[in-house]
């Protein structure tokens, strides 16, 4: 059983083609096949967002795609971001993780980024509450979300100081006035 | 974690996936956006011999107004159910619905079909159609049939559709002038992209309730109160009546019944402005 399927994937911008077994996971694809380690394995369950790569642009956990649902079509792993961005600099996605340091051991990070990208896609104007759920597919483990979410604000153009604190206002706003909620701030 | 390995195929038309499921029966099975059929085939709790991709039918991708309802392809992703503009003036529960399963990145993937077929009684999508009075339309080498959604489901992952039918569309009512008495969508996790503990569903006086039983239910007994004049609280008092709430690391059955009667208050206040 098990008849191996060509594929052809657009990975990075790059024609890549091989003979795969069916089961193979878009995951094990990238980076077995293409050779590719940016994009990592967390959980396997579709729950963690570590393996996040685009897919035509648009986010998918790649431990939940097969490489051959994905042939003729486009993928964006992080190491490709840049070929996003004029002329070859990092993508403002990563520069914006570097300068609010968003991440801390780094593993959720090029998930969280590729799903920040996609985020911004469908949503270029964000507010602080559509940056945390719009994230919510991507698990830190090491709870790095404060800065993860400033360094997404700051790649919307937007800045995060006031945004974390015009949150904080309108969280504080709907709690029950009986309710202590200690120091209200971002 | 691999799943058994199988041998795969894309036809190109409904016409040429109905033809392979009926050459090749049980030993086939259909992927669609494949998250809910792929964890359950790494798991190895289902290995099938044959996997027939639908999922870039473009023909099961439309949604769109068709006389008095709106017919959906059973190929829209959540994402797309999500963000239609029909869906947003003609069916706005929907889109609400389909914004709380799970995240960005299956909602990507998923299709409302594959969310219809694959009769979890945890889904949101099934409660809310059923709240709509949805019909589910059925193609197979024998024809096409429309089987009402109330009628559409037998139990935990089982359904009337038969082996070789694929749901080609969904079709809603569209809500327009009638909806006199709004909508609501309530949904209880306890993480942010989780399932829903227990979900409510309202539309125009009636209730669909997510995870109370083998099977999306209706909260009749709360539908039958309102239609009786009862006022939301007593009504909503009544909407664990004839359910049978499973137990879970999540709940026990007795906390869904108090889940569902608190979240039925709330989503038919909501549905009605208040
Ligand atoms: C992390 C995670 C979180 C999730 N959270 C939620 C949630 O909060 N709420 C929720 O409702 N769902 C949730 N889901 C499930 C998700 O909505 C799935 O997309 C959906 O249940 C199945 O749709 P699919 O297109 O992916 O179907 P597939 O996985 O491709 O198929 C599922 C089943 O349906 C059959 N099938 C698919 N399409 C058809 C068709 N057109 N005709 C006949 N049979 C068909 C397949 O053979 C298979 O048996 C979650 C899934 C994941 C992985
Ligand atoms: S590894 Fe894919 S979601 Fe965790
Ligand atoms: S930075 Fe360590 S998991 Fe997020």
């Amino acid at each position: 059983m098990s008849t191996r399927a060509k594929v052809e994937i657009t990975v990075n911008g790059r024609p890549t083609s091989a003979d795969v077994e069916p089961r193979l996971l878009l995951v094990h694809y990238l980076r077995d096949t293409v050779g590719l380690k940016a994009t990592n394995i967390g959980c396997d369950t579709t729950s963690c967002g570590a393996c996040t790569v685009l897919l035509d642009g648009e986010s998918v956990k790649s431990c939940t795609v097969l490489a051959v649902q994905a042939d003729q079509q486009s993928v964006t792993t992080l190491e490709g971001l840049a070929e996003l961005s004029p002329g070859g600099e990092p993508h403002p996605m990563v520069r914006a993780f570097r300068a609010e340091h968003g991440l801390q051991c780094g593993f959720c990070t090029p998930g969280m980024v590729l799903a920040a990208v996609s985020l911004l896609a469908e949503h270029p104007d964000p507010t602080e509450r559509d940056v945390r759920e719009g994230l919510e597919g991507n698990l830190c483990r090491c709870t790095g979300y404060h800065n993860i979410v400033r360094a997404v604000l700051s790649a919307a153009g937007k800045d995060p100081d006031a945004e974390q604190r015009r949150e904080a206002e309108s969280d504080a706003a709907r709690i029950a006035p009986a309710f202590s909620t200690g120091e209200a701030g971002a | 974690m691999i799943p058994v390995g199988f041998d795969y195929a894309r036809p190109d038309s409904v016409d040429a996936a109905l033809a392979l499921i009926a050459e090749h029966g049980e030993d086939a099975t259909i992927l669609a956006g494949g998250h809910s059929l792929l964890p359950v085939m790494k798991l190895r709790l289902a290995a099938p011999e044959l996997v027939i991709d639908i999922g870039r039918l473009t023909e099961l991708n439309y949604i769109r107004v068709d006389g008095d309802d709106v017919a959906i392809g059973a190929g829209s992703r959540h994402r797309e159910v999500e963000v239609s503009e029909v869906l947003a003036t003609e069916v706005p529960l929907l889109p609400a619905v389909a914004r709380t399963v799970g995240d960005p990145q299956v909602r990507h993937r998923g299709t409302i079909g594959g969310s219809l077929a694959h009769a979890d009684p945890a889904s949101d999508l099934p409660a809310a159609v059923l709240a709509l009075n949805g019909m589910v339309v059925l193609r197979s080498p024998r024809g096409e049939r429309s089987v009402p959604i109330t009628q559409f489901y037998t139990g935990v992952f089982s359904t009337v559709k038969e082996p070789d039918e694929l749901i080609v569309e969904i079709r809603v009512p569209r809500a327009g002038a009638q909806l006199s008495q709004g909508w609501a969508f309530e949904k209880f996790t306890r993480r942010a992209n989780d399932w829903a503990i227990v979900g409510v569903a309202v539309v125009d006086g009636r209730v669909g309730l997510v995870n109370m039983g083998s099977t999306p239910l209706r909260a009749s007994a709360t539908e039958a109160a309102l239609a009786d004049g009862a006022s939301i609280e007593d009504a909503a008092a009544l909407a664990d009546q004839a359910t049978d709430p499973p137990a879970d690391t999540a709940a026990t059955p007795q906390y869904r019944r108090h889940l569902a009667k608190v979240l039925t208050r709330r989503a038919l206040q909501t549905a009605s402005g208040g």
